[in-house]
This record gives C-alpha cells, sequence and structure tokens, in this order.
C-alpha cells in the first residue's frame, strides 16, 4: 500500500478528473443522438459503467473475504469493506439512472425488468453488509459475520439471477452499436473505473487510519494506566 | 453429533417456546394477510402460496435466530466447541434440529393455511409436504449459518432478518412459483422445482463449509 500512496494520491485525482471531463464531452458534443430513443439514451453512457463499477466492487467484496477468512488478513477485511461501500454508491447511481430512463422511455419510474429486479436484489444485500458495518461495530466477529455475507450474496448471484429470468421472462438487450457510441462508452468505462479506483484508495486509506488511530489510543491508554 | 440434535429437541418439548411462538406467528400472519386482502382475493392458488411462504419466512426468522441463543448462555457454545466435533458436524445437527422444529410446526400451519384462505383441495395436495420441506430445508441452513454469527455480533438480533431475507429471493420466488403451480393443479415439477433444489444444495453447502470459519475464537 505504502509504495502505491504516491501514485494514487497525484495521479487518481486528476486522472479521474480528465477522464471525466472527458467523458462528458464525448457524451453531450461528439455522440449522435440515437434515432428510436432520443437525447435520453444518452443516460446509457453513465448507466452502464456505474452498473460494471458495481458489479466490480461486489466481486473485490468476494475475494477479499475469501482471503481475510481463510487467511486472516487484516488487510483483506479492510478492502471488502471499502469496496462493499464504493460498489454500494455505483450500485445506487445504476439504480437511480435506471430509473431516469425508464422514467422518459417507458413513462414509469420501475419496471420489473429483470436486471432492475436483480441489481435492486443485490443492493438490498448489499445494504445489510455496509448496515452491519456501521451498526455492528469494529469487531473480529463483525469483520467474520460479512465476511461470510459477502461470500455468500456472491455465490447467490447465479440463484437470483436464474430464478428473476424465470420469473420476468426474457428482455431485450444492446445488440450492436455505432462505432461513435462504442467509443463514447469506452471512455465512460475508463473515467469511471479510475474515478472507482480512487475513491476506493480514500475510503480504503481513512479506514487503515481509523485503525491506526485505535491502535494508538489503546497505547496511550497503556501509557497513562501506568 | 445426533446428541445435539437429541438435546435440542428435548430442551424445546420441555420449553415449547420456540415452537408455541413460531405456532403463533406463523397463524398471525396468515390472518393478517386474509384480513388485508380480503377472503376473496386469497381464494386465488397464487395469492394462497404467497400468503403460506411469506408466513413461513417471517415467523421462521424469528425462530431460526434463537438457534445459537440458547448456547450463548453460560458459555455453551464454547462448551460445544470443546467436544470432540468438527464445527460443520455443530452445523449440520443444529440445521437437523432446526428444520424438525420448522416441520412440525409447518404440519399444522398448512392445513390450517388452505382451510382459512378457502385453496381448492385436491390429489394434487399429496406434493405439498415435500415442496415445504424443501423451502424449509434450504431456510434452516441460511438461518443457522446467519444465526450463530448474529448472536456474537451487537444488534445481531435486530440485523438477523435484514441480512438472512435478501439471500432467500430465489429460494421464496422459486417456492411460491411451485406452490402456486402445485395449487392451482398445474405442472409443478419443472424448472422452479429445479431452482429450488439448486438454492438448498447452494445453501447447506454455503453453510457447511462456512460454519467453522464463523465460532473460530
Amino acid at each position: 500500500m505504502k509504495k502505491l500512496a504516491p501514485f494514487a494520491e497525484t495521479v487518481l485525482p486528476w486522472l479521474s478528473c480528465v477522464a471525466m471531463l472527458a467523458a462528458l464531452g464525448m457524451i453531450f458534443v461528439y455522440v449522435p443522438t440515437e434515432r428510436n430513443l432520443g437525447v435520453v439514451q444518452r443516460i446509457f453512457y453513465y448507466h452502464l459503467p456505474a452498473a460494471w463499477n458495481a458489479f466490480a466492487g461486489f466481486v473485490i467484496v468476494a475475494g477479499a473475504s475469501v482471503s481475510f477468512l481463510w487467511k486472516g488478513e487484516r488487510r483483506a477485511d479492510l478492502l471488502a469493506r471499502a469496496a462493499a461501500e464504493v460498489g454500494m454508491v455505483f450500485c445506487t447511481l445504476f439504480i437511480v439512472t435506471g430509473s431516469v430512463w425508464a422514467k422518459a422511455s417507458w413513462g414509469v419510474w420501475w419496471t420489473w425488468d429483470p436486471r432492475l429486479t436483480m441489481t435492486l436484489v443485490l443492493w438490498v444485500v448489499y445494504a445489510a453488509y455496509v448496515l452491519l458495518r456501521q451498526v455492528g461495530g469494529d469487531t473480529e466477529h463483525v469483520a467474520r459475520y460479512a465476511a461470510v455475507l459477502g461470500l455468500v450474496g456472491v455465490v447467490n448471484i447465479p440463484l437470483i439471477y436464474i430464478s428473476i429470468r424465470l420469473w420476468r421472462g426474457i428482455h431485450p438487450r444492446v445488440e450492436s452499436m455505432a462505432p461513435s457510441m462504442a467509443w463514447t462508452l469506452l471512455v465512460c468505462s475508463g473515467a469511471f473505473v479510475v474515478l472507482f479506483a480512487w475513491l476506493l484508495w480514500i475510503r480504503l486509506r481513512s479506514l487503515h487510519l481509523t485503525a491506526e488511530l485505535g491502535a494508538l489510543r489503546r497505547q496511550a491508554w497503556q501509557v497513562w494506566e501506568r | 453429533m445426533w446428541a445435539i440434535v437429541w438435546k435440542d429437541i428435548r430442551l424445546e418439548l420441555r420449553t415449547k417456546e420456540r415452537l408455541a411462538s413460531f405456532f403463533v406467528l406463523a397463524i398471525l400472519i396468515v390472518l393478517a394477510w386474509v384480513f388485508a386482502l380480503g377472503p376473496e382475493r386469497v381464494r386465488n392458488p397464487q395469492v394462497g402460496a404467497a400468503v403460506l411462504w411469506v408466513g413461513l419466512l417471517f415467523a421462521g426468522m424469528l425462530s431460526l435466530r434463537r438457534t445459537f441463543l440458547i448456547e450463548q448462555e453460560r458459555g455453551c457454545l464454547s462448551g460445544l466447541l470443546l467436544c470432540p466435533l468438527e464445527p460443520s458436524d455443530i452445523f449440520v445437527a443444529k440445521l437437523i434440529g432446526n428444520i424438525v422444529f420448522l416441520s412440525l410446526v409447518e404440519v399444522i400451519v398448512v392445513p390450517l393455511t388452505i382451510v382459512f384462505c378457502g385453496l381448492p383441495v385436491s390429489w394434487s395436495l399429496l406434493g405439498l409436504p415435500l415442496l415445504i420441506l424443501l423451502g424449509i430445508i434450504g431456510f434452516s441452513a441460511l438461518g443457522t449459518l446467519f444465526a450463530a454469527l448474529a448472536v456474537r455480533t451487537r444488534a445481531g438480533e435486530v440485523l438477523f432478518p435484514l441480512v438472512v431475507l435478501p439471500l432467500l429471493v430465489p429460494l421464496l420466488l422459486s417456492a411460491v412459483q411451485a406452490t402456486g403451480a402445485l395449487l392451482s393443479g398445474g405442472d409443478w415439477t419443472g424448472m422452479w422445482l429445479r431452482v429450488l433444489v439448486a438454492c438448498d444444495v447452494v445453501f447447506v453447502v454455503a453453510g457447511w463449509l462456512l460454519f467453522g470459519q464463523t465460532v473460530k475464537e
């Protein structure tokens, strides 16, 4: 973590700033308006990268949980916690942009479309995760609890996927994209990945500092009691 | 391992607190549904299936989260862990106990639900115990795993349903759909039954593998 620090602290903020500006420019200036869906389709370039970031966050949670449960690495636990929180933010963004888009193109704020439903279920699973972390306190038991939850949550994804697909039938997906749209999507995804990395870094560092502070405080108490 | 199962069953038969509270709550939830929807609407087999399962899950939640509460008093859990047993054996024992408790109560609650909702009675109802049992197995597996985690967490009691319910979504969906098909006399042995069995397998295996990690000191 120390080795990465200079890079993460100087490069990531600027890079994500520039990449986000480039992404906005491409969305609003460069890419042409989609023929059938109209202007509102431009939300798609935020919608899809947000979804990928959310899923990436949850995959990191699962990987870090495995590492914490079987190797007992404290670092992995903090990484899982940070990734869950950042993933939640993007998951919320995904649902909100999806809802706005649905209102504009289908006339309703919400439909029980399989993917929307699945994302909502995942959102609830990780809301429980984040809540557990906030309410349960910062103990070893809570860390184990959260790790098991993160792991079972990911193992559960195929089951949720299958059952919701069966429940709501199959809906159309993106078939083909004009090159300009694909480029815009690519730049947006890049910008979102950098933003994700930066947010993850900030949260991870604050968690590390909190842990350090706790250790120092305990030391201070010991000295004071003597 | 069977000693733990037997101990829990004997304890429960003497106090009956979990059985009785689960039974009364399950009936109350069914009544709440009937009052909220009206007696005409719950006669629809799909709605009846929903009433049955939501009652089971919500009432069962309260029962399951007590799984390890009795072991918490006077350090019984540490005693259990000192037994010459694998932690996964403790999980299986607790799981069997929970399945037995939930099934015992459902034996009474399910016929009552059918009567209260005025659901059609036919020979196809013979498949219902199998569906209920399959649902209970997966539900108990998740419940047992997270109940073990909840007893050692601050506000664990409150968080337990929040944690377990979202994970139960596939099980609830498949159980309700299969039961609805069965109650309306349709084919219930299709995909939904397979999803339900898959949920059972995944939840039991996950609990069996992860339980050792949850009770580590």
